[in-house]
C-alpha cells in the first residue's frame, strides 16, 4: 500500500512537474503583462534545440566533458531563448500592448515561423538573413543620420527592402550553388533529433520498502529540482530584487509606474525576457524526456495554458497548485489507480476504467477543468479586484 | 510624435518582416531530389513508354515528419533504378523516375498519385510509407486501374488488385513474433501503440492470437502520436506485469524516444520487460539511441546484418552511392525488391504499358533478394522470410531467430472473427480480393 502511495505521489508529481516548469514563462508573461504568447511552445522547442546543439559540442570534446553538459545548457538555453524573446518583444508584441487579440494572432504566426525555421535552416538560409539585417538595419541607420530624413523617408524604405532583399537571395542563391549540400544541408531537418542524457542520469534510485519497490527515474528527480529551482529563483527576483519591484508596479498601475519614472518599456521586455528564458530551461528540461522536433512546443502548449487559466491568472502560487493538479488528475486517471479506489462501487468503477487509458484521462481532465472553470471563473487563486475581467 | 515614429517603426518592422519570410519560402523549398542523381522533375512531357525510356512515379514524403524514413526508401528505390539501368534497362529501354513529395500530407499524397498517373503518365508507381497515405491513394489507383508498389510491413486486413505489397503482411511480422515471444519469452503481454489504425488493427490481431494460443493480455494503451508523457503507462505495465512479461510495442515515431527512455528510466530493464518492437529499424535505432534499445527485440523481413551474399552485395552498392555511415533496413529492402519484381514482369509480360499483362506478370516472379529468394503470390503479397533480431552495441540486429523458409502471405487474418476464412486471389477473376475460403 505505502509503495503504490508513494508510487503514485510520484508519478503526480513528476507530471505536473514537467507541466510547472513548461508553465512558469507563461504565467508569468500572462500574469504581469497580459499577454498571450501563443509561440511560448516554440521557444521551449528553440530551448530544446539549444540542448541537442550544446550536446554535440561537449560531445566533440570527450568523454569527462560529456557527462556534465546538461549544467551548462540550462543556463546557454535560457540566454538563447531569452534573447529570442526579446526580439520577439521589441520586434513585434511592444507594438501589440492592449490588444490582446492581435497578440494572440501575432505570436501564433511567429510560432509557425520558428516552427518552419528549424525545420529549413541551413547555413544559406542563416547567411541570407544575417546579409539581409546588416544591409537594411545598415541603411536606415545612415538614413537616421541625414538631416533629410523625414523627407526620403517614404520612398527610401522600400526600395531599401527590395535591393537588400535582393542582393541577400542572390548572393544566397550563388553560395548554394557554388557549395551545395555543404551549406544546403538542413542544420536539424523534419524529423526529430535525439537528446541523450549523461550516463548519471540514466537509470534510477530503487526504493525499497517492506511490501514492494519502485524505481524513482533520475531524470523526472532533476526535473523536479529545476523546478523547485526556478520557481525559487522566480520568487527571490520578483520579490527581493529591485527590477522585481518595478515588474510588480507596473503590473499593478502601468500609468503611474510611468509618472514615477519607472522606464515602463524596459520593464516588459524584461518580464518577456525571463519568461521566454524560462521557456528556454523548461525546453531542456523535456528534452530529457522525449524526442526534440519542430513541433515539441505544441504538445505541451495547450496543457500549460490550462495550468494557468485554472491557476488563476497572475498567480504564481496558482499555477504550482494548477500544475500539480493536473498532473495528479492526469496521472492518476490514466495510469487506473482511481479506477481501483473506486472497485467496491460498481459505476464509478467502470466510469474511471472506461477513461483509464492515456488519450481518455485527457478528455476527463479537460472536462473537469471545464466545470471547475464554471464554478471559478478566475480559477483558484483570482485576482483581488477588477482586473482580471479583461 | 512619440506614437508616429511608433507607427513608423511598425511599418519598417513589417516591412522587415515580411522580406524575412519571403527570404525564408524562398530557402526552404523542398530540397531537389535529384541530389543524389539521376532522378527528374516532371519537365519532359513524353507519354510512359515512348522514346527512350519507361517512366515510372515515385511517391513518398521527402518533407514533413516522415520524411527521413521515407527519404531513405526514395534511395533505396533509386539505386535500384540505377543498377537496372546501368545492366541495360528493362526491354532494351531506361527507367525514368519521377519523384514526386506527397509531404507527410495524405491529401497531397493522393493528390500527386492523380498528377502522376494523368500527367505524367508513368506506367507504375512506387510509394507511400504509412497506412494513412495508403488509403488516401487506394481509390485513385483503383479508379485509373493503375499499379502501386507499396514497400512497408503493414496490418493487412486489406487486398487490392492495384497494389503490390512488398512489405510483411500480419502473418509475416506481428504473428511469428507473437508465437516467438510465447514460445521463449512468457504468455503474459502487455500492448502499447499510438492512437491510429496500424496499432489498433495490430493489436486487435495480436489479442486474437493471444486468446487462441493460450497466451494473456494484461493491458493495453494507446498513447496520442507526438505525446511524450509516458509515466502512468509505465505505472499500468508495473501494476499489470508486478514480475516482469512481455510488452508489445506498436508505438510510431517520436513517441517511442519518449516509450524508451523513460522505461529505462523507471527500471524495466529488458531481462524482465522485453519490449518486441515492429516499427523499429536500423535508421530509428540510429535516432533513438542504442543506449536505450540495446537487448530489445523487433520482428521484421530483413535485418542488415542478414548474412546472403545478396545482402553483401545490396549493403555494399547502398553505401557506396550514399555513404558508409548509412545503414539498410527492411522498408528499403522492401522497396528494393519491389523495383526488381516490377522489372521481372515487364520483361515477361513483353510490355510496360499494358498494365493488365503486366500484373498477371507478377505473379509467381521470384526474386533473389537480400533478404533470402521471395515470390510474388495471387493475392498481391510475397512470401517472405521472418526474423526476430535484437539490438546490439553497434546499433544493428543480432538475428536470434529465423524461419527455414518463406512464409506465404496471409492478408485477412485468420485470427481475426471479422475476417477469418477469408482469401484473396486476384489471379481467379471469380475470387477477386475477398472470397471464401470454404466456397472452393
Amino acid at each position: 500500500m505505502l509503495a503504490g502511495l508513494l508510487d503514485s505521489l510520484y508519478g503526480g508529481i513528476s507530471i505536473g512537474a514537467v507541466l510547472l516548469i513548461a508553465a512558469l514563462g507563461l504565467a508569468i508573461v500572462f500574469g504581469l503583462m497580459g499577454v498571450i504568447n501563443l509561440a511560448h511552445g516554440e521557444l521551449m522547442m528553440l530551448g530544446a534545440y539549444t540542448t541537442f546543439v550544446v550536446q554535440n559540442w561537449f560531445k566533440s570534446l570527450g568523454e569527462p566533458w560529456f557527462e556534465t553538459y546538461i549544467l551548462f545548457a540550462i543556463p546557454i538555453a535560457f540566454l538563447v531563448t531569452a534573447l529570442v524573446g526579446l526580439i520577439l518583444e521589441r520586434g513585434v508584441i511592444r507594438f501589440l500592448y492592449g490588444r490582446p487579440l492581435e497578440t494572440l494572432l501575432a505570436t501564433w504566426g511567429v510560432s509557425l515561423i520558428l516552427q518552419q525555421f528549424v525545420r529549413s535552416v541551413n547555413w544559406v538560409m542563416v547567411i541570407g538573413i544575417a546579409l539581409f539585417c546588416l544591409l537594411f538595419f545598415g541603411a536606415l541607420w545612415v538614413i537616421s543620420r541625414r538631416a533629410d530624413r523625414e523627407r526620403i523617408r517614404s520612398w527610401a524604405i522600400p526600395i531599401m527592402v527590395v535591393l537588400s532583399l535582393g542582393i541577400a537571395f542572390t548572393i544566397g542563391k550563388v553560395l548554394s550553388e557554388t557549395f551545395e549540400l555543404a551549406l544546403t544541408k538542413p542544420w536539424f531537418g523534419t524529423q526529430g533529433v535525439d537528446v541523450t542524457a549523461p550516463t548519471w542520469m540514466r537509470g534510477g534510485w530503487l526504493v525499497e520498502l517492506p511490501e514492494g519497490s519502485f524505481q524513482l527515474s533520475y531524470v523526472r528527480l532533476f526535473i523536479i529540482g529545476l523546478t523547485i529551482l526556478c520557481i525559487t529563483g522566480i520568487y527571490l527576483f520578483l520579490q527581493r530584487s529591485a527590477w522585481g519591484l518595478r515588474i510588480r508596479a507596473v503590473t499593478q498601475n502601468r500609468s503611474m509606474s510611468a509618472c514615477l519614472g519607472i522606464p515602463t518599456g524596459k520593464v516588459d521586455a524584461l518580464t518577456f525576457a525571463i519568461g521566454s528564458g524560462l521557456a528556454g530551461v523548461a525546453g531542456c528540461a523535456i528534452s530529457l524526456l522525449g524526442s526534440v522536433s519542430p513541433n515539441t512546443g505544441q504538445d505541451y502548449i495547450v496543457n500549460t495554458f490550462m495550468v494557468v487559466v485554472v491557476g488563476g491568472v497572475g498567480k504564481l502560487v496558482g499555477s504550482i497548485v494548477a500544475a500539480l493538479a493536473i498532473g495528479t488528475m492526469n496521472y492518476l486517471i490514466g495510469s487506473g489507480i482511481l479506477a481501483l479506489l473506486f472497485q467496491p462501487i460498481e459505476p464509478l468503477f467502470d466510469l474511471f476504467t472506461f477513461f483509464a487509458t492515456t488519450s481518455m484521462a485527457k478528455v476527463m481532465v479537460f472536462a473537469l477543468i471545464i466545470i471547475f472553470l464554471q464554478i471559478r471563473p478566475g480559477g483558484i487563486f483570482p485576482q483581488k479586484g477588477r482586473s482580471y475581467e479583461l | 510624435m512619440v506614437r508616429r515614429l511608433g507607427r513608423r517603426k511598425f511599418l519598417i518592422y513589417g516591412s522587415a518582416t515580411l522580406g524575412t519570410s519571403i527570404l525564408l519560402k524562398a530557402c526552404s523549398e523542398p530540397p531537389a531530389p535529384d541530389t543524389t542523381g539521376e532522378a527528374t522533375t516532371s519537365d519532359s512531357a513524353a507519354a510512359g513508354g515512348n522514346g527512350d525510356t519507361i517512366k515510372v512515379g515515385i511517391l513518398h514524403s521527402l518533407s514533413g515528419t516522415m520524411a527521413i524514413s521515407e527519404k531513405s526508401v526514395v534511395d533505396a528505390e533509386q539505386l535500384a533504378i540505377e543498377e537496372i539501368n546501368a545492366a541495360g534497362g528493362v526491354l532494351g529501354k531506361q527507367i525514368e523516375p519521377i519523384v514526386e513529395d506527397g509531404a507527410s500530407d495524405w491529401p497531397t499524397f493522393a493528390e500527386k498519385a492523380r498528377k502522376l498517373i494523368d500527367q505524367d503518365k508513368v506506367v507504375s508507381v512506387f510509394g507511400c510509407w504509412t497506412s494513412a497515405s495508403r488509403k488516401a491513394v487506394l481509390p485513385v489507383f483503383e479508379e485509373k486501374k493503375h499499379m502501386l508498389w507499396y514497400p512497408v510491413q503493414y496490418e493487412g486486413q486489406e487486398c487490392s488488385n492495384n497494389i503490390f505489397y512488398t512489405g510483411a503482411a500480419p502473418n509475416q511480422q506481428i504473428e511469428p513474433a507473437v508465437d516467438w515471444l510465447l514460445e521463449n519469452k512468457g504468455k503474459q503481454f502487455f500492448l502499447i501503440g499510438s492512437d491510429y489504425v496500424f496499432p489498433r488493427t495490430a493489436n486487435t490481431i495480436i489479442k486474437a492470437q493471444l486468446a487462441e494460443l493460450g497466451g494473456e493480455t494484461v493491458g493495453e494503451d494507446y498513447l496520442p502520436l507526438g505525446n511524450t508523457e509516458v509515466t502512468p503507462i509505465i505505472t499500468k505495465i508495473r501494476a499489470a506485469l508486478p514480475d516482469g512479461g512481455v510488452i508489445f510495442n506498436t508505438l510510431n515515431g517520436d513517441s517511442n524516444v519518449a516509450f524508451f527512455k523513460q522505461l529505462q528510466g523507471a527500471g524495466l530493464t529488458p531481462d524482465k520487460y522485453p519490449v518486441m518492437s515492429v516499427s523499429i529499424a536500423e535508421e530509428e535505432v540510429k535516432a533513438i539511441g542504442t543506449e536505450y534499445l540495446k537487448d530489445q527485440y523487433a520482428a521484421w523481413n530483413y535485418f542488415q546484418t542478414v548474412d546472403t551474399p545478396e545482402n553483401q552485395e545490396f549493403v555494399n552498392a547502398f553505401k557506396a552511392k550514399y555513404g558508409e555511415d548509412r545503414v539498410t533496413n527492411d522498408p528499403m529492402e522492401a522497396a528494393y525488391i519491389g523495383v526488381y519484381l516490377w522489372k521481372q514482369a515487364v520483361e515477361q509480360a513483353g510490355t510496360a504499358d499494358d498494365l493488365e499483362a503486366v500484373r498477371k506478370a507478377a505473379y509467381g516472379q521470384k526474386f533473389e533478394a537480400p533478404e533470402g529468394m521471395v515470390t510474388m503470390n495471387p493475392n498481391h503479397h510475397l512470401s517472405k522470410m521472418v526474423r526476430i533480431g535484437k539490438v546490439g552495441e553497434d546499433g544493428l540486429f543480432e538475428i536470434v531467430n529465423e524461419t527455414e523458409a518463406a512464409v506465404e502471405p496471409v492478408p485477412w487474418n485468420q485470427f481475426v472473427a471479422d475476417t477469418k476464412g477469408l482469401g484473396c486471389d486476384w489471379s481467379d477473376p471469380s475470387k477477386g480480393g475477398k472470397y471464401n475460403l470454404k466456397d472452393v
